[in-house]
């Protein structure tokens, strides 16, 4: 899903960052968001509906729509498509509305 | 508590216009923004911009960022930025809250501009949560500024300037724009950016809508249909296509909840895009020191957001007893620049909304 060719752009080759997604081990690259990182996986879906558990992804990407809100290194309602990828994140799908430790 | 001149939220055109003629007022400027970088929406925009040569026509918005954060970049230590922190709390003794890092701060500021810009609209239909339903400015965040494809084939819905921009940014990243659907009987945005897409074989299929999205976790396919000239789609006219993505460019709404939640008085006008702040001729809000500019007073191109945000910092500069080296003769200027932005027949919509709210406050 990355772009390989583009008459604008160039994407210079970046470093690959490991992360972890529901515990299995994937890879960005570096200026990845942890949204972009996961889409250029193949995973579209980020998060659940609280009550009727409906399948959502990102909508918004500028940290406004709560749609991509997930568990990130322990904690709730992070907003992944404004929050840069850091290398072994522990990114995990949120279940409800999380919970404050 | 950190005391600070001038506080600006929102880092986009309007914001960083607006700490640049601060700068050059001799004021210190702090400048906050929930994005890692600076520069809003510019930071994705590869198309050439329109309007005025003054405000960079003929320049892609990702050159006019990198001019913009330049131009503030070089008062060294009277400029401080804020990258990925969260203005949770505006309050009226010109106090602000802030999230950096799970940590919180208070900061206090003379000036507080607010300029938090817009956010995109949805649209109604069944199914249209479903991963794989995207706002289009979003896709181009994607595309532009991660070099990621959303998806193989898209549905665009909407034609106004942002759908018939990303449909072509879509094709330039290799990805197939099966069709782009408008509610209207007609193209909304310009003409020019419709015919190149026409050019490229897409279909700008007028009086249509989207019906449904199809898909169990992921979209997979959208069902259309025909609308009559109220808009109501037309039983029996439904046609599927099979696609991964399908992206909303229905318009934006003003970010106003700040200026709600400072207290300042906020208006619904349907011209400006929703609820925008009610603002004096020196674009302060009710508040006094708290200002407002670009997007999120109205939504207009960003050509005029930077309009906007250089008479903001040069109105609160004077308010602070730091006049602008020119200011009249800026002021001047900048009057008859927006006056020029909002004259063409496809601003009609923003006069419109700029004279209602001239009533309404």
């Amino acid at each position: 899903m990355r772009i390989k060719a583009h008459p604008i752009l160039s994407f210079e080759a970046q470093k690959a960052v490991p992360f972890t997604y529901d515990g299995q081990t994937l890879y960005g690259l570096k200026g990845d968001t942890i949204a972009s990182a996961l889409h250029a996986n193949g995973i579209k879906k980020l998060s659940e509906s609280i009550h009727r558990k409906r399948p959502r992804g990102f909508y918004c990407a500028i940290g406004n729509c709560a749609s991509c809100n997930m568990v990130v290194d322990g904690q709730p309602n992070v907003r992944t498509c404004i929050t840069p990828l850091k290398e072994h994140m522990d990114i995990r799908s949120q279940q409800g509305k999380g919970q404050v430790k | 508590m950190k005391q600070c001149e001038s506080i600006i939220i929102g880092g986009g055109p309007a914001g960083l216009r607006a700490a640049k003629a601060l700068l050059e007022s001799g004021a210190r400027v702090c400048l906050i923004d929930r994005n890692a970088s600076m520069g809003g929406q510019l930071i994705k925009q590869t198309h050439m911009f329109f309007g005025s040569e003054k405000q960079h026509a003929s320049t892609r918005g990702i050159s006019i960022q990198h001019k913009l954060l330049s131009d503030v970049m070089r008062y060294g230590s009277r400029i401080e930025i804020l990258s990925e922190t969260h203005v949770v709390g505006v309050y009226q003794d010109k106090v602000i809250a802030c999230m950096k890092d799970d940590r919180f701060f208070k900061m206090r500021g003379e000036a507080i501009i607010i300029a938090t810009g817009a956010s995109e609209k949805h649209l109604p239909f069944e199914n249209n949560d479903l991963p794989g339903v995207y706002a289009a400015g979003a896709v181009q965040t994607l595309m532009n500024e991660y070099g990621i494809k959303p998806g193989h084939k898209v549905l665009m819905v909407g034609s106004g300037n942002i759908g018939l921009i990303v449909s072509y940014q879509l094709m330039q990243a290799g990805v197939e724009v099966v069709a782009l659907a408008e509610a209207a009987s007609q193209i909304s945005g310009y003409h020019v950016h419709a015919s190149k897409i026409k050019r490229h074989g897409v279909d700008i299929l007028t009086n249509t809508s989207i019906k449904r999205a199809l898909g169990e976790t992921e979209v997979t396919g959208a069902e259309l249909w025909k609308l009559d000239e109220s808009w109501q789609g037309i039983e029996g006219s439904e046609w599927t296509i099979d696609l991964d993505t399908i992206c909303i460019s229905v318009g934006l709404a003003p970010l106003s909840e700040l200026f709600q939640q400072v207290g300042a008085n906020v208006e619904y006008v349907r011209e400006l895009g929703g609820n925008v702040p009610v603002i004096d001729n020196t674009y302060q809000t009710t508040i006094d020191g708290v200002y407002a500019c670009g997007d999120a007073i109205g939504i207009e191109e960003a050509s005029s957001a930077m309009v906007e945000g250089e008479m903001t910092g040069i109105y609160a500069a004077h308010a602070m007893a730091k006049a602008h080296p020119n200011e009249s003769t800026r002021l001047k200027a900048l009057e008859e620049e927006l006056a020029f932005l909002r004259s063409g027949p496809h601003a009609e919509k923003i006069r419109v909304g700029y004279k209602k709210r001239g009533e309404v406050s």
